[in-house]
């Protein structure tokens, strides 16, 4: 479906625009900057909203496609298009970029450049997940990190400096392994596009090429395949991350600002599952497949270290931050367990479709959840005096019984209850992993167990207790803060009693992944 | 299909209404907020007597089974499926339906005076209300994902209201203990889910013969094993089992249920002792016919009965034994209840559904009973727990006494005229028949007898002797106020004297001279035999039972009644005869301990653990490749600097030297280049002439 206005386009310019106005405000226009840096955001989310409301729910096609020439002697076209799946990225970055301004509307700093930054991350986000030709995909993929490298380092906490560079290094490395391989296979096929790439994957096609042109006697075609496919699995499996990829994260997250934090686990840290659904699991299905034991087995050490790792830590940002690596590991856990091969494939259809439902779903029950989290942690740190370790309060819950009740909505959100947007996700995931790979799935609901175990101490901790004297002007959510939350928890709930609104937008994308994993 | 069923829903989704109401409303709205939950539960609780009354026919079509009436609705699609959940109405769901109305109205009553004085009573009643809609849903679910889902809110308002005052560190560990020891369960809970889903491609119970429960996927289940040999409906049923387990407070999850006592009072007769604890025998119940499903149709226990039974058994003696040393009045019937819980699932397991559920139904009442009437003791004597610092009440609280002393008969069974005794009596008869083992016909009776003596010790300490709270605050200023115990506001007692009259009456529907609730729940009909109860099957067994609670009644006066107790100080009639035995009794069997120092300790070394390999291990790695990165950026500087860069500059430097060397050959003085030219002439000469020679 060719689209002559070009939404997507629009879509990706407004932020990037509208970050060059913000950018060019004077440093004193500290509320213009702010309240132009919002309505941007609206902006964008309006149209992301008009995207969402067109999408034509029952075709397996992309929409809003727009296809140019580029650089024809590069196979480079500007190709943006987006299933169920991009949409619904499109939709959680949008979502969560004007809940991020409202919580960082406090900053005094730079203001300008700060709402610029964050514009431009969203526009990195929005092109990132809607682009299907590598070149420029990388383009945003790496786009998306160079403002995110400048808020941590620029409004960062104590740690910011090694943090920030710890981040932008790490990532920076898992993306050189990504482009080697892209240029591997680019030699081999003289190819980007996505779906073409996805095309040879498919049919089996790609190790053959490999090694046609870049092969050499001593090694194997499957061999250098796999070589191939371990550098883009490197680039994903930092950005998810992956353990044992993932030192960079809970460091990161602890010194970013609040706002910033919100988006990395929201939407950024969704990049690398994306990655993953959009371009490993179509592109390198065989190599995936030889290796999905070791696969499973690091989503399982992802779903349950990350967990204790969480319980460990004094630090809620820190804590929430392995928390985040956690509920990633269980989006791991369904992709590779949809990979494996079966005999029957009808029988189990249903038991694929669930478990990449489920992952698709938590992705963006994640997204906002996490990113609700962090939310009300920046609330509390600004009222602390930007004390925020779990030993540092008690009893909060008396003096802000509002501010305790959210809190505790969306951590109840995260750790799976049903009738929040959190459990019908995990469970998909756990029904369709439980087919295909029980013993994982049996291992991994120690995950779902811990994180119980400590978000509920965080709680207990916090906000139950005897209140110390210090804290007993603690002040609860103004009215204003209400409002700002209120929508995305009202969504928390909404998403937890009708999963449809989601699944409906999926449900055909995920229909044709599992057709197109079906025949081996 | 019932013209009730399609509405079925309406039963909890009133109270949830209400609930989500409450929640908005502002905090000294208090007479709204409990007309609100009290009214949307009275509604409900007519819905369920009309639910009820339309169940009351199938009985008498006698097809082989209680008839299941259903209703569906898609929740969302699944791949090329729909994920599809709904509910049910069939005698098990009915007889619950009225039950939890029933003694959630009472309780509902009772809280508007128990908690009138709390600042946060609309929250109270938001939470009351929330357990109430999820409860009920709970009970008429035909779907085991939509089940569980209830089982979760259950568990969450439990949590809820152990934590309603949250101020207290107690009242906060003890939720989140309740909270994460019941989680342990529900993790089987959700394994058999996924499970169950996979084999049977659905979660509804009863489906016009496609139903999970219904006999064409028992039989598929049935026939497949998984690893160990073991069975899928077995080992599906165990993990189901697990679920009960921790929410029913068994062995060995049993932990947090004494501990939930943190909570208001009225929230541990409701939830903790009426209904949510009693889930996990509902569950057990629910699912019966995947747990007694056998491979060849043999008669005999399956292994997932016998692990109920078994569990049930020794919970039952193990919980009633620690109850006999505790002093607090709400532990000791915690403890009760664990126990009490405890011979359900016996129940259950030896003698089917109708066993075990008549005993959920009478125990719902008369535990909810002495909950209250504990709670309206713990009024009276201004909030004092410990039965040591009560004594005399029976003189101060008639009421409360009165009433008090009906729970206490009928939990301790007394015969005859008390529902306790009748559905204990079902029990033990059953274990007595149980063709697997003797052994937990023993242990129900000596939990009988332990029953009857922890009840006699409780009550006399709390209503026998003379009042011994007042002294040790006789000096403060309210003296002449505290020292006196007073009786609680009718809005609290009303309450009580209901429970009373159903505690009494409920047994004489399930009596073996006609049992009509068996009948109910089994579909059959029954009729009326006066003779029974002379027979040789049931006499001998009705006159064990009233030899082993007068024995437990005995005991319990000889140590406790006959010599008045007078001192708070003075120590328990078995801590004189068995010190150290009563000490552990008293410890709990130091189950606690034993967790806090295995799991506790193995959960936080791997916490740390992982955290310490993430710090120095994983961490270390990056570190080491940035430093090695850093160490060759450093080299090749080196390199660059001292080698080439060393080698260049040298050279450079000799060019420049020769050409400072050769520069001063140019000095501009034009008798120097003469001078040069001359000796150059001079030399060229000389060379010419020798040159031609």
């Amino acid at each position: 479906m060719m689209n002559p206005f070009g939404s997507i386009t629009l879509l990706t310019l407004i932020p990037l625009v509208g970050g060059l106005v913000v950018a060019a405000l004077p440093a004193g226009q500290k509320t213009l900057a702010r309240r132009l840096g919002l309505g941007v955001s609206l902006l964008a989310l309006a149209v992301a909203g008009a995207l969402w409301s067109g999408f034509d729910r029952d075709s397996t096609a992309l929409q809003y496609v727009e296809r140019r020439a580029w650089v024809p002697t590069l196979a480079v076209e500007y190709f943006v298009g987006v299933d169920g799946m991009g949409l619904l990225m499109v939709m959680l970055a949008a979502l969560l970029v004007p809940l991020a301004l409202l919580v960082s509307w406090r900053i005094e700093e730079r203001v300008p450049l700060y709402f610029a930054l964050v514009l431009w991350l969203e526009a990195g986000l929005f092109g990132a997940f809607t682009a299907l030709n590598f070149f420029h995909w990388f383009l945003f993929w790496e786009l998306s990190l160079i403002p995110a490298f400048f808020l941590v380092r620029l409004w960062g906490g104590p740690d910011r400096g090694s943090a920030a560079t710890q981040f932008f290094i790490y990532t920076m490395a898992g993306s050189v392994g990504l482009l080697l391989a892209f240029l591997a296979l680019f030699l081999a096929t003289g190819k980007f596009d996505f779906l073409e790439l996805a095309d040879l994957g498919r049919t089996h096609q790609t190790a053959a090429l490999l090694h046609a042109h870049l092969g050499w006697s001593g090694m194997s075609a499957d061999a250098l395949a796999q070589a191939v496919f371990f550098g883009a699995f490197l680039g994903f499996a930092v950005k998810v991350p992956v353990l044992p990829f993932h030192t960079w994260l809970p460091s990161t997250y602890a010194a970013a600002p609040t706002g910033t934090t919100m988006l990395l686990t929201g939407a950024l840290s969704k990049m690398g599952v994306y990655g993953f659904l959009r371009i490993l699991l179509p592109i390198f299905p065989d190599q995936m497949r030889a290796w999905e034991t070791p696969l499973l087995g690091l989503a399982v050490l992802t779903i349950v270290c990350s967990a204790a790792a969480a319980f460990a830590q004094r630090d809620v940002k820190r804590m929430l931050a392995y928390s985040s690596v956690n509920h990633l590991g269980y989006c791991l856990l369904g992709m590779f367990a949809a990979l494996r091969v079966t005999g029957e494939e009808a029988r189990w259809a249903v038991e694929k479709a669930a478990a990449l439902n489920g992952v698709l779903l938590q992705m963006f029950n994640h997204g906002l959840t996490a990113a609700m989290l962090f939310g009300f942690v920046a609330l509390i740190e600004r009222r602390a005096g930007g004390l925020r370790g779990l030993d540092d309060f008690g009893g909060l819950r008396k003096p802000a019984p509002v501010l305790a009740g959210l809190m505790g909505v969306a951590a109840f959100g995260s750790l799976g209850l049903p009738g929040l947007n959190g459990f019908v996700g995990e469970f998909l995931i756990f029904k369709g992993t439980f087919a295909l790979a029980p013993w994982v799935a049996a291992l991994s609901t120690a995950g779902l167990l811990i994180t119980a175990v400590f978000l509920l101490t965080f709680l207990e901790r916090v906000f139950h207790g005897p209140l110390p004297a210090r804290w007993a002007a603690f002040p609860d959510l103004s009215r204003a803060e209400i409002w700002m939350v209120a929508p995305a928890t009202a969504l928390m709930f909404v998403l937890g009693i009708y999963p449809q609104l989601v699944i409906g937008v999926i449900h055909r994308t995920v229909l044709l992944w599992v057709e197109r994993l079906g025949p081996c | 299909m019932n013209a009730i069923t399609p509405y079925l829903w309406l039963i909890p989704a009133l109270p949830l209404a209400a609930a989500g109401v409450i929640a908005l409303l502002r905090q000294r709205r208090k007479t709204l907020a409990a007309g609100l939950a009290v009214g949307s539960i009275g509604l409900s609780l007519i819905l369920s007597f009309i639910a009820f009354w339309t169940t009351l026919g199938g009985a008498s079509q006698g097809h082989g089974g209680p008839a299941h009436d259903t209703s569906r609705f898609v929740w969302f699609a699944l791949g090329p499926t729909n994920l599809e959940l709904g509910w049910v109405l069939d005698p098990l769901a009915a007889s619950m339906l009225v039950m939890v109305t029933l003694v959630g109205l009472l309780i509902f009553v009772y809280s508007v005076g128990y908690m009138a004085h709390d600042e946060n009573f609309t929250r109270f009643f938001s939470f009351l209300a929330l357990f109430a809609a999820a409860m009920l849903g709970l009970v008429i679910a035909n779907n085991l994902l939509l089940l569980f889902i209830c089982w979760e809110l259950v568990g969450l308002t439990s949590y809820l209201l152990i934590g309603f005052w949250f101020h207290k560190p107690s009242a906060a560990a003890a939720a989140k203990k309740a909270f994460l020891t019941t989680r342990v369960g529900d993790i089987g809970f959700l394994l058999a889910i996924v499970w169950l889903y996979a084999q049977t491609g659905t979660l509804q119970f009863y489906d016009d013969g496609a139903g999970c429960l219904e006999h064409s996927a028992l039989t598929r289940l049935v026939t497949q094993t998984t690893t160990g040999g073991l069975g899928v409906a077995t080992a599906i049923s165990l993990l189901l089992f697990c679920g009960a387990i921790g929410k029913s407070g068994q062995l060995p999850l049993h932990v947090w249920l004494p501990d939930a006592m943190e909570g208001p009072t009225p929230v541990s007769a409701l939830i903790h002792a009426a209904t949510m604890v009693a889930a996990g025998v509902f569950l057990v119940a629910r699912v019966y016919p995947l747990m007694a499903v056998h491979p060849d149709g043999a008669a005999e226990a399956t292994t997932a009965l016998q692990a109920v039974t078994w569990v049930g058994a020794l919970t039952a003696v193990f919980a009633a034994s620690i109850a006999v040393a505790q002093t607090d009045i709400k532990r000791i019937l915690a403890y009760s209840t664990v126990s009490q819980l405890g011979f359900m699932m016996m129940g259950l397991g030896v003698g089917g559904v109708a066993v075990g559920m008549f005993h959920l139904i009478t125990h719902a009442f008369f535990k909810a009973l002495l909950f209250l009437g504990a709670g309206s003791v713990i009024h009276g004597v201004h909030e004092e727990q410990d039965i040591r610092r009560m004594g005399g009440l029976r003189r101060w609280m008639p009421v409360t006494f009165a009433t008090y002393g009906v729970g206490m008969m009928a939990l301790a069974g007394v015969p005859l005229f008390f529902s306790g005794f009748w559905s204990k009596d079902a029990i033990l008869h059953a274990a007595h028949g149980w063709t697997v083992s003797a052994a937990p016909f023993y242990l129900g009776l000596c939990g009988a007898l332990l029953t009857a003596f922890y009840m006699t010790r409780q009550v006399c300490y709390v209503f026998g002797g003379a009042y011994r709270g007042g002294a040790g605050r006789a000096a403060t200023a309210h003296a002449s106020r505290r020292d006196t115990p007073h009786e609680s506001p009718a809005v609290m007692t009303a309450p009580l004297i209901v429970l009373a009259v159903f505690a009494v009456v409920l047994g004489f529907v399930g009596t073996p001279v006609w049992p009509w609730f068996q009948g109910y729940l089994t579909g059959e009909s029954v009729e009326f035999h006066a003779s029974a109860l002379l027979s040789r099957e049931h006499w001998p067994m009705i006159a064990l039972s009233a030899l082993i609670v007068l024995t437990g009644f005995g005991l319990g006066w000889y140590w406790y009644g006959r010599q008045p107790i007078t001192s708070p100080e003075a120590p328990d009639a078995i801590e004189r005869y068995q010190p150290t035995f009563f000490a552990v009794l008293r410890g709990k069997y130091y189950v606690d301990e034993f967790y806090a120092r295995t799991v506790v300790r193995w959960h936080a070394a791997w916490a740390w653990t992982c955290d310490t390999f993430d710090r120095w291990v994983w961490g270390g790695v990056v570190y080491a490749i940035s430093a090695v990165v850093v160490g060759c950026a450093w080299l090749t500087r080196a390199l660059d600097d001292y080698g080439i860069n060393l080698g260049f500059d040298r050279a450079c430097r000799q060019i420049a030297r020769g050409g400072q060397a050769g520069s001063r050959f140019q000095s501009g003085q034009v008798h120097d280049y003469l001078r040069a030219l001359g000796m150059a002439l001079v030399v060229l000469l000389l060379l010419f002439i020798w040159g031609d020679s």
